[in-house]
């Protein structure tokens, strides 16, 4: 019965749901975009020149159509792999994405030996 | 032997770390995309500075001399210092000048125009800021050497001496 | 001027001390009488000259004697005298001579409150701590000097910047590098127990409230910096993975997992290669994290120096130490005798190495992240960027099972438990599920993924509460730490969800209009203070069921550093927080105008209260005990 008292009491504390975002793509791809005459900031959260053209260049390239990985590889192709927060997994990448699963996998795999399990 | 084994690998492992951080050190961290030597100049429409007609680029570039396209602005202060070898090379007829105007006041950008001279042929509006991009620009100033529809080169900051005498040497 | 002379002789004296001390306890190193009194006395003498060097450096700023060349790099005149005392800290040579006063203090307090351990394990202790203390005493003589000498004589100086004139920013540093800078005494006492082979039950008891004293304030120094991050920098994100976040975040993952294997190796003599290893890793972290920040070799939002001549010092003085600890890792710890440990699958033991292992896994994803960039660029020169997508798509995934592991692990015994009430467990699951999904469904973002990572987080959030009706004071602190963290993960994912922003150009009179509110700019007012000058705009917000809001985002032009800042309006209420900035457009007469709604901010920063406070509370338990 508690529980289910605390449950009510949550699902009345969340207010109006928000739901509809029509810049909901824009602003992810700006936010995977660097910023680059700012330290370490994204498209989306500077308020740089550099910032605002981009962010307007975006708004066009999608009313062109154009995908979100076919925005990416525009940008891509002016100003290459740095301006992407987004490393795609390519040969450079590899090792970037895959050897913290392999150390997880390692550590499990030490773990499981060292230690003897016994039911 | 296979008690030394472990120790042995994760220190060379940390020397090797340690060799890289101090390469690392050596290099600068400031990026600067790679050039654009032998791409394609981007195709785009813009507005034309005084007329305020819609024109194409490939309506711009299309003889076969050499064009030097130049982003400025009024509020921009390397672009004033590098102006003046602008006119210069405006006199040489074997490079067409054209500017493109970037996140400006017109009123402003006239006036800079009017004192400090004109060696445009061409000058383009870039209010906001788009048509930089498609040139793989991000600030004031930067200069494109155009050749045949290709970047030849491209020249980030304010022009100066050196530079001039470089362009000055691909355009003979 | 005399401030800064004294200051920079306090320097020296400090450093000889610690080279007295050290000799004095190498060759005393038998005589335990002797030792006993004669460390805490030169231990003390050397805080004494430390102090008096910080104070030295601080009423330079304060009279704004500009014959310091640091002051004259970070101060000015006009500056307010609350900013012109943190701006000490607020610069490269002044936080390192913080860096030594922490160093210090707590080696002080360590010999001081420690008094039922071997006079020989405290001396050893000593003596690896001033091994760091004198690498950084020169390290500051020789490279980044706080009380270099100017001549002839500015009138002015250069200013502080702006953005780190705030009261959040202005003790971050300070709480932050006790818990940094406080690592370095586990560090050192775990080298010392490791050489005298002490490493123990009554040990681990005995280095607890040390973990416990870093772990808080690492915790609330993260914290602060993401407020001030939130309040200050004016993009409405609190958490960035910026190189500079992550260098404080790895030594707090490392310090919480050393933390859990301390609670076994109390009472079980397992682990204590994982305890000898993080106690280790967490101060490396700490050092390894300076150097990335302060060498330039990493781009990031706040960078200090970038000098390589200290990147170089830094480096070589990081790597000492690494191998300092390698060898005396591998020289004198030897393994436990029976090579394996027999463990049941369900026990609290097994809990805790499941989460040694995920936070392993934590720490790599950050460390990897951080770091990889730079190696890509120096084996291939190839420039990439590492960023939030990263992060979120490796650490997610984990979370859900850490989550739920968090919440099961402490209902779990020692050595064997067969999980009684079975039945609530699974009927909490069920419930935080359903939830999870009754809410998920409104919105058309990721429904598996973001049910799922709810549900576990709404678990872990029902447990703890549950535990504190079923087993009301035993084991408080760590409930209320497992709650808080479970409120944080909720927080941030229903802001995640929930948030909207709107971004707009808008001129005087003109106003924005959507579905649920309308955004109104009345007028723009300016105003002069002490160093900037501010444009003020003041907006009225009607939201959908007609409350009015008035808000007030300023843009703020410095006389010294000439830059302008933008000063973001943030209403925070109980359940959201309305955040609103402007921005100029070059050479336009309207403003850029960005408003985002943002529910739950104010529960992120309880929960990482409610973290801290669960190690508090364990803290004075001890005391209490004591």
């Amino acid at each position: 019965m508690r529980f289910l008292r605390i449950t009510l009491i949550i699902l009345l504390l969340i207010p109006n749901l928000s739901f509809a975002d029509d810049q909901f793509e824009r602003n992810k791809i700006t936010k995977n975009l660097r910023c680059l005459i700012c330290q370490g900031q994204s498209v989306y959260d500077s308020d740089s020149d550099f910032a605002n053209s981009m962010k307007i260049l975006v708004d066009k390239k999608l009313e062109e159509g154009l995908s979100e990985n076919q925005i990416y590889d525009f940008f891509k192709e002016k100003y290459g792999e740095w301006i992407l927060y987004d490393p795609t997994l390519n040969k450079n990448t590899y090792i970037l994405w895959l050897l913290p699963i392999l150390i997880f996998l390692l550590g499990g795999a030490i773990i499981f030996k060292k230690l003897k399990f016994k039911n | 032997m296979k008690d030394k084994l472990v120790p042995s690998v994760i220190i060379i492992i940390f020397l090797i770390i340690f060799f890289i951080f101090y390469k690392g050190l050596q290099e600068t961290n400031i990026y600067t995309p790679r050039s654009e030597i032998k791409k394609d100049i981007p195709i785009f429409s813009g507005v034309k500075f005084d007329s305020k007609e819609n024109v194409n680029s490939s309506e711009i570039f299309n003889s076969n001399k050499f064009y030097l396209l130049n982003i400025w602005a009024s509020w921009c202060v390397p672009c004033r210092q590098e102006h003046s070898y602008l006119m210069r090379l405006s006199e040489n007829n074997k490079v067409i000048l054209i500017g493109l105007n970037y996140k400006d006041n017109f009123s402003n950008a006239q006036n800079f125009l009017t004192k400090l001279g004109n060696p445009y042929e061409t000058i383009l509006l870039d209010e906001d800021g788009t048509i930089s991009i498609e040139w793989g620009a991000y600030g004031v100033p930067e200069t494109f050497l155009i050749h045949k529809n290709k970047i030849v080169a491209k020249y980030i900051g304010p022009l100066n001496e050196q530079l001039i005498n470089e362009i000055n040497s691909i355009i003979k | 001027m005399i401030y800064s002379v004294v200051g920079y002789y306090a320097l020296i004296l400090g450093l000889i001390s610690g080279l007295i001390l050290i000799y004095f306890s190498v060759q005393n190193f038998r005589n335990s009488e002797i030792l006993d009194t004669k460390i805490l006395s030169l231990s003390f003498l050397q805080l004494f000259f430390v102090v008096i060097s910080f104070f030295g450096l601080v009423l330079s700023f304060v009279v704004s004697d500009f014959s310091n060349e640091t002051v004259f790099n970070n101060s000015h005149t006009t500056k307010p005298l609350f900013y012109k005392i943190t701006g000490t800290w607020g610069n490269h040579e002044g936080s390192l001579l913080l860096w030594l006063l922490v160093l210090t203090l707590f080696i002080f307090i360590f010999l001081l409150r420690t008094n039922n351990q071997s006079i020989k394990y405290k001396t050893l202790t000593t003596i690896f701590q001033q091994i760091i203390i004198i690498g950084f005493f020169i390290f500051l003589l020789k490279t980044s000097n706080p009380f270099n000498y100017l001549f002839p004589i500015p009138e002015e100086g250069l200013g502080l910047n702006p953005i780190l004139q705030d009261p959040a920013l202005a003790i971050h540093p300070p709480v932050l590098y006790l818990g940094y800078v406080g690592s370095s005494i586990i560090f050192s006492s775990a080298l010392a127990a490791t050489t005298l082979k002490m490493v123990s039950g009554s040990w681990a008891t005995h280095i607890k409230k040390w973990t416990l004293v870093s772990w808080i304030f690492l915790t609330l120094g993260i914290l602060l910096g993401s407020i001030w991050a939130y309040y200050e920098l004016g993009w409405g994100g609190f958490w960035f993975w910026d190189p500079v976040e992550n260098v404080s975040l790895m030594p707090w993952l490392a310090l919480t997992t050393l933390l859990h294997c301390i609670l076994v190796l109390e009472k079980k003599s397992i682990l204590t290669s994982w305890v000898i290893i993080l106690s280790i890793a967490t101060f490396t972290l700490s050092m390894c994290g300076t150097f990335l920040v302060r060498s330039g070799i990493l781009n990031s939002v706040h960078t200090f120096a970038n000098d390589p001549e200290r990147g170089l010092f830094i480096l070589i003085f990081l790597f000492v130490l690494i191998f300092i600890s390698l060898f005396i890792f591998f020289f004198f710890h030897k393994e436990d005798q029976k090579n394996s440990i027999n463990l049941f699958w369900l026990s609290k033991e097994s809990a805790i190495i499941l989460n040694n292992w995920f936070m392993m896994y934590f720490l790599s994803v950050v460390l990897i992240g951080t770091v990889y960039p730079i190696f890509l660029d120096v084996i291939s020169s190839e420039k990439i960027s590492v960023g939030p997508p990263f992060y979120h798509k490796l650490i997610i995934p984990f979370l859900i099972p850490f989550l739920i592991a968090m919440a099961i692990g402490p209902q779990l015994k020692w050595i064997k438990s067969n999980l009684e009430s079975k039945k609530i467990l699974i009927f909490l699951l069920f419930i935080s599920i359903l939830i999870s999904y009754l809410i998920v469904k409104n919105f058309d973002k990721n429904l598996l993924v973001n049910t799922i990572l709810i549900s576990s987080a709404f678990y872990l959030f029902f447990i703890t509460v549950r535990d504190f009706f079923t087993k009301k004071f035993k084991n408080i602190s760590q409930n209320i730490a497992h709650f808080g963290f479970s409120l944080l993960i909720l927080s941030i994912l229903f802001n995640n969800l929930l948030s909207s922003e709107v971004i707009t150009n808008l001129k005087i009179g003109e106003s924005y209009e959507n579905s649920k509110f309308k955004i109104l700019l009345e007028d723009i007012k300016q105003r002069d203070e002490k160093n900037y000058s501010s444009v003020i705009a003041n907006f009225k917000i009607i939201s959908s069921d007609g409350k009015i809001n008035k808000m007030s985002p300023e843009l703020r032009i410095y006389n010294q550093p000439n830059i302008v800042t933008s000063e973001a309006d943030i209403k925070t209420t109980l359940m959201k927080d309305k955040f609103i900035v402007i921005n100029l457009v070059q050479n336009q007469e309207y403003f850029n105008v960005r408003y985002q709604d943002k529910p739950f901010m104010l529960w992120i920063w309880v929960s990482v209260l409610l973290l801290s406070m669960g190690g508090i509370l364990s803290f004075l338990k001890r005391e209490y005990e004591r």
